[in-house]
Parts: C-alpha cells; structure tokens; sequence
C-alpha cells in the first residue's frame, strides 16, 4: 500500500516529464513505423530481408536536401524524394532482385547489403562527409509547460500517420491494394488468377523504398543529414519488425510506438539514478529496443502482436 | 514381431489414426496401401518415433516403443527409407552407407584410420552389392539417377541392420524399368527381414506383397492376402469412389 | 475398342510432357487433348502426376521436354499469370482460396482485369451469385471462415471471374459430403452448357464418367488409356486395372 503512494507520487512529480516524453516517443515511434512498415511489407509479400532500407532512407534525406537547395519548397522536397527514390527502388529490384527469385534468401540478404553499400558511399562521394541539413518547413514552437516545443515535431508525427494511414487504405480497398495482399498470402495462386506477381513485387519494394525515403525527408530537420544516417535507424526498424512480428504491418506500427515510448520513458528513469554519486547518461536509452527485442524472442518469437502459433 | 494396440494420433480436432490394432510377423512383406489422407505416413512416422502417439502402444518384439526418440527405435532395430530422398549427396556412395553401418558400432577408436576398420567397410560393400550400387562406389551421390539414389536410400537403411525396414513410397517418380529393378531388389533382401512398404502403384504391391493392410480415414478397413483386398467389395468401393 | 477421335477443335494440347520434381521424374511423357467446350476427364491412383499434369498446364511447374498449346499457340514457357489472362483457370486440389480476404476481394482477383466493361463485371458478379448464393450472402466473410464445401465453391467461381475458356479442376469433390458432391456435378453441368471446357482430374470415378465426354487413365506419369466416357463402365476391366486394387 504504502509502496503504490510511492509509485503514485513518483509519477505525479515527474507529471509534465512524462507527458512530454510520452509526445517524443509518439513523434519517434511515427517516423520508426513509416520505416518499419515498408521493411515489413517487402518482407512479408517477397520474403526479402532488405539491408539496403536504411539507405533509402539517407538517400531520400538527400535527395530533399537537393530539392530544397534548388525550389526552396520543403513541401516539393518530400513528395520528388518520395517518388524519385521509389522509382529508384523499383530499379534496384527489377535489376537485382528479380533474378534471384526462389533462390536461396541468402542470396537476397547479400544482395540487399551490397546494395547498401554501394548507396552509402555513393553518398558519401557525392555529398561529402559533412552533415547537411534541412530546414524545418514550420518554424514556431508553443509552450508545454517548461518548455518549447517545436510545431514540426507534432507535424512529422501527424503527416507520419496520415501516409501510413493513406497506405491502409490502399491496401484494404485499392484495386492493386487486393493485389498485393492477394500475393502476399499466397504467391502461385495470385498468379494462376492472372495477377501479375513479379510487377507487384516491383511495386512493393518501390512503395518501401518511398516510404523510407519520405521518412528521411521528415526526420531531416531533426537531425544533421549524413551518409552513415540509415545504420541507426535500419537496426531499430529491423527491431521493430521483429517484434511486431514479420510481414505483419499493425504489428510493426504498434511495435514502433510501443518501443519508442518505452525508450523515451527509460530516459526519465535512468536519468533519475545515480550511481556512484554521478547521474547515467540518459543516452543509455538506446539499450531499450534491444532489451524489448530479447524478451519478444525469448517469450513470444513470432511477434508481440501475432497470435502465438499452435 | 511388431503389433500396435488401439494406436491413436490427435492432431488438435483431427483424428489421423483411430484405434489401429496392427500386427505383422516375422518375415513378412506387408504392405499398407489407401487413399490420400488414411493415415499411411503417421502410421510410419509413429513406429518410428518421428510422432508421439496420443493414445495406445506399440509392441516391437514385445518391447513398448511408442513415444521413443528416432534415434533409439533406430538402435532397437527399425529403419526406414523416405518418401523424399534423404542421402548425402556429397558424399560417395560407399560413404553414404558406411556411415550408416558404423551407426552398429560403438566405441572411443578416435586414432584408427577410417580404413582400417575392415569389418565395417566389407559390410558397407554388401549392402551396396544387395541393392545394385556397387559398381557405383566410388561416385558422387548427387550423380546417381533418381532410380538409384532411391536404392541408395534402402541401402542406408538395410546398413542399420534392422530386423524391421519400413520403406515409404519407394518407386515414387521411377520410370517403369526403373520400379522393375526396385522391386527385383525389394525380393532380394527380403530374405532375413520383415518389410512394411507404403505404395501407391497396386503392380508393386500386388507382386511383392504377402499380406495387405488396407487404411481409411485412420481406421483399418480390410487386411489379407493380394487376391483376398483385390476382390474384397469394401475395398473396391473405398477405391472407386462409387 | 479403338481410341475416339481428337476433337475437330483442339483447346488445350499438351504433347509429350516429361516433368521433374527436384529429381524426382514424375511425367514420363504425357499427351492429351481437350477441346472447346469438351469435359475431358483425368483419372488415376494416387502419386501418378495427375496434379502435376494440371500444375504443368497452368505454367506453375515447368517440364524439362515437351509442349503446352492453347489454341495451336505453344505456351509452354509462359508465367502462370499470362495463361490465366489468355483465359486459363485453375481450380488446385486444397483450394486455395485467399485466407484473409473476403469472399468479394476473392472473386476481385480474377474480376479486376484490364479491358473489361463494369458493367460485364457486374454480369459476372451477377451470374456467379445466382449460381451459389452461399456465396453472396457470406461476402463480406474472411474466405478462411467459410466450411470446405462453401471454399471448393468459392474457388471455383473465382476462376469463374476470369472467363476463361478452360477450367483445370483438381479433385474438387475430395473431402466433400455426398450431397456437395452431387451440387459440384450439377455446376461442372453449368460451366459445359455455357462452353466453357474442363479438365477434370478425380479419383470419383462414376462422377466423372458421368460429367465427361472423355477421359485419359493414368499411370506412372503417363496416360495409359483413352476412351469416350460413354464406352467405360464403373466395373469395366480397365477402370479396375488402373483404379483398382
């Protein structure tokens, strides 16, 4: 009894901490489920495991970074990324995954990370290695409570949500959005119904592709823009998929948020210990999603949010 | 030899063998033919400890096996070929069922060279000679025919030294020459063994078999000599679909 | 008793087919016909390559020798999904009907093709409705909720929405109760009189004789015998040699 007070007046006195780390975690968790979702999709309809992902992502970051410089309009920026590297995707895997259809996944895994290779030093060699940056489209912060909080941040969040939203809709009403689900439970006989499954793999991978891409463009002004920026957020994604179980795309977006929230609350109570007399960096956060990704494997490996298998 | 009591497998709702009261002797060529689903490969995959049974025994030489793993049913004297072939293909024919027949041997002997264990290499020859394949010693496993992998399969089998050899399917996608040889084979070892074959192609299991197990629907539905399940009307009908 | 004659128009021809699995030589060279608007039936054992036979028309499996023709065309390279277009339909022997999606996203798949009017596909829809009215009142329905019966009928009108010239229906009575038996009779009877040509492969022997004008045996990969439905009889010597035990 005396134990719940405690817990209860520890939450209350962090109240607004809390809040806005809830806000944080929401914002991150959106950006890590438009990432994740096409890392899933791509898995779930072709069984491909695709390392290039995060590349996409710092591509497309690029590419809006191009785009700014030249038009000035962030809003151009995000939808050409969004197509340009798309349309780059679709490439890449008429070239080099096509091919190796029904062979060993091996062959894919290694093919997806030579891929991000030859993007990540491509960019390198194009954009050099000092960080670029984006300029937020909406300057303008409103308090919330001690602080200022940045308008963009609830921005990405909202147009994070309406594309995985848009996605949704597609997917459950869209003509090809039948397709795709069609293929995705069942190859051959999408075929033997006349639907044309190699171009709705291309489609698939080229729909990923834009997504990461359009992620990059929003995370942009967060953070600098540089060609190692896909490595972190590829393995949080690959995280998220895992734990939202693979191919399932509710699974990934709840996964994404779940992990982003528990990452942003663990800042709170890690920075609340100390040890030794110091306090712990707050920054150790980042040992959350794998933490989260140990107990989903341990307990429950095809997923946190699939029904176990019998 | 071996003989089952109320065998039963539950899989969730399904029933896939229901109360299956086999039995089979010594020397026998059985073979269990019936439609698609009967419950032919749980009845294998029980007697050889691939599935637990959910309800019953199995007696072999007197002896309870039901629930052991592959590994000790192996040492107690049954071995089984595959539908879908289970050889090494890296390896050479002789190597294939050498390492079958040192399965038999137990020992520590880390420092002899594999050559020199004499007793085990006659042996490997034999078996290679009873199925066909000793010419073919030395090569490739992956080389060989379908028709002879499929008799390599056996091979590795009968190195086990099994008093029971349980072959599944094993003319499945031969030619007709080729289902020819296997059955000249099948005749051939069936001298010092008790042999339950599962088969699709009535030819085979007309001309090799003594005695046949008929299964539906998990169930037994008629047992007896070739000519006996050829005129028996249950049979027929279950066949025929009338 | 001489074979009959091959039909004055031939559909689908397949010509000497040797088709492998792994290793694993399952057709050891089949030849068969089917002609417009024929029901030709395909009977045989277990394991003897029926199912592969329909698998290597439909362009799911490709034969290591020999040729597939529609219309006098060789299609035999072609990916399954061209042949479904060029009005192929497979109706495979577990089903297959899309789990996840309802019973109106499955008939979709086959409905949603270029170059055809809404209002043909309303036709269709109309059509298919009237024939299994099962299916129209379960269609807003998870396919994997409807009983095996109702599925073998979703399947089935879902390769109907192809309009296509020729179905390949693998065993559609296999696990079906004796009165869903006679119903899928009754639409392989519909599908004959509106032209459309079937192949079916079963192992009901008097459904098939009954449903087809003619029908191949076989055995061991290959076809072994070759008569007009109306010669052979359920106690014919030949249905027991190649059916029996």
């Amino acid at each position: 009894m005396d134990m719940l007070w405690h817990v209860w007046d520890a939450i209350a006195s962090h109240r607004d901490i809390i809040i806005i780390q809830t806000i944080n975690g929401i914002v991150t968790g959106m950006i890590l489920a438009l990432v994740a979702s096409g890392l899933t999709l791509i898995f779930g309809i072709m069984d491909v495991v695709n390392f290039a992902h995060g590349e996409l992502f710092m591509l497309g970051a690029y590419v809006g970074v191009v785009v700014l410089a030249t038009s000035g309009s962030f809003w151009l920026a995000l939808v050409l990324s969004t197509l340009i590297v798309g349309l780059i995707g679709a490439a890449l895997q008429i070239t080099t995954l096509r091919p190796l259809l029904g062979r060993d996944p091996l062959t894919t895994i290694l093919a997806t990370f030579g891929i991000s290779l030859v993007l990540q030093n491509y960019a390198l060699w194009q954009f050099g290695p000092v960080p670029r940056k984006i300029e937020e489209p909406i300057t303008g912060q409103f308090a919330l409570f001690y602080l200022q909080y940045p308008w963009y941040r609830l921005l990405i969040a909202a147009l994070s949500a309406a594309i995985i939203g848009g996605l949704y809709l597609f997917l459950k009403y869209g003509t090809y959005g039948i397709w795709i689900r069609a293929t995705t439970q069942d190859r051959v006989m999408a075929q033997a119904m006349g639907i044309p499954v190699p171009w709705v793999h291309t489609a698939v991978f080229a729909i990923g592709a834009g997504m990461a891409a359009a992620s990059g463009v929003l995370f942009g002004p967060l953070v600098g823009i540089n060609h190692a920026m896909g490595l972190d957020w590829v393995l949080k994604a690959f995280i998220v998929v895992v734990v939202g179980g693979m191919g399932n795309l509710g699974g990934s977006i709840a996964a994404a948020i779940l992990v982003s929230l528990l990452e942003a609350y663990a800042v709170i109570v890690i920075s609340e210990i100390n040890l030794g007399g110091q306090p712990l960096s707050p920054a150790l956060a980042i040992i959350v999603p794998f933490i989260v990704l140990i107990v989903t494997l341990l307990f429950r490996p095809t997923g946190l949010f699939v029904p176990t298998p019998k | 030899m071996l003989r089952t009591e109320d065998l039963t497998v539950r899989f969730g709702g399904l029933t896939a063998l229901n109360g299956v009261n086999f039995e089979v002797g010594r020397g026998e060529i059985r073979a269990i033919i019936g439609p698609n689903g009967a419950g032919k490969s749980t009845f294998f995959n029980c007697l050889t400890g691939v599935i637990r049974p959910t309800f019953g025994r199995i007696l072999f030489n007197a002896e309870n096996i039901a629930g052991l793993p592959p590994n000790r049913i192996s040492q107690k004297g049954i071995a089984r070929s595959y539908q879908i072939t289970n050889i090494l293909p890296n390896a050479t024919t002789l190597e294939n069922v050498r390492i079958a027949a040192q399965s038999r041997r137990h020992g520590w002997a880390l420092l002899t060279h594999h050559a020199d264990f004499h007793d085990i290499l006659d042996k490997a020859h034999a078996v290679l000679q009873s199925v066909g394949l000793d010419a073919k010693a030395d090569e490739l496993a992956a080389n060989l025919s379908h028709g002879e992998q499929r008799n390599l399969e056996i091979g590795i089998a009968l190195a086990t030294e099994p008093q029971l050899l349980c072959l599944d399917e094993p003319t499945a996608g031969m030619s007709a020459g080729e289902t020819h040889d296997t059955m000249a084979l099948v005749r051939r070892i069936a001298e010092n063994l008790t042999i339950l074959i599962v088969e699709h192609d009535m030819q085979v299991v007309m001309e090799l078999a003594s005695r046949i197990t008929v299964l539906h629907y998990g169930e037994i539905l008629a047992e007896g000599t070739p000519a006996e399940i050829q005129q028996n009307p249950k049979v027929l009908e279950v066949y025929l679909k009338t | 008793m001489s074979a009959p004659q091959p039909p004055v128009q031939p559909l689908v021809t397949v010509d000497d087919i040797h088709t492998f699995y792994g290793k694993s030589h399952i057709l050891h060279g089949v030849s068969l016909v089917v002609g417009k608007g024929e029901v030709v039936g395909l009977l045989g054992r277990n394991g003897v390559g029926k199912s592969t036979t329909l698998k290597t028309i439909m362009g799911l499996v490709r034969p290591s020798q020999g040729e597939v023709r529609l219309e006098g065309r060789a299609v035999t390279s072609l990916p399954a999904h061209k042949l479904a277009r060029l009005g192929i339909g497979y109706v495979p022997e577990d089903r297959r009907i899309f789990k996840l999606l309802s019973v109106m996203e499955n008939l979709r798949t086959g409905l949603d093709r270029h170059g055809v009017a809404e209002a043909r596909k309303r036709e269709l829809l109309g059509k298919v409705f009237e024939y299994f009215p099962v299916l129209a009142e379960r269609r807003g329905q998870a396919g994997g909720t409807l009983s095996g019966g109702e599925q073998q009928m979703l399947a089935i009108a879902r390769a109907m929405m192809l309009e296509p010239k020729i179905i390949l229906l693998d065993e559609p009575t296999e696990g079906l109760m004796p009165r869903m038996v006679s119903q899928i009779k009754q639409i392989v009877d519909v599908l004959h009189r509106e032209g459309v040509a079937i192949l079916l492969v079963e192992q009901n022997v008097p459904l098939t004789l009954e449903a087809s004008q003619r029908v191949y045996i076989m055995e061991k990969g290959m076809v072994r015998h070759h008569a007009a439905a109306s010669e052979l009889r359920v106690n014919d010597a030949v249905i027991q040699q190649y059916l029996g035990v």
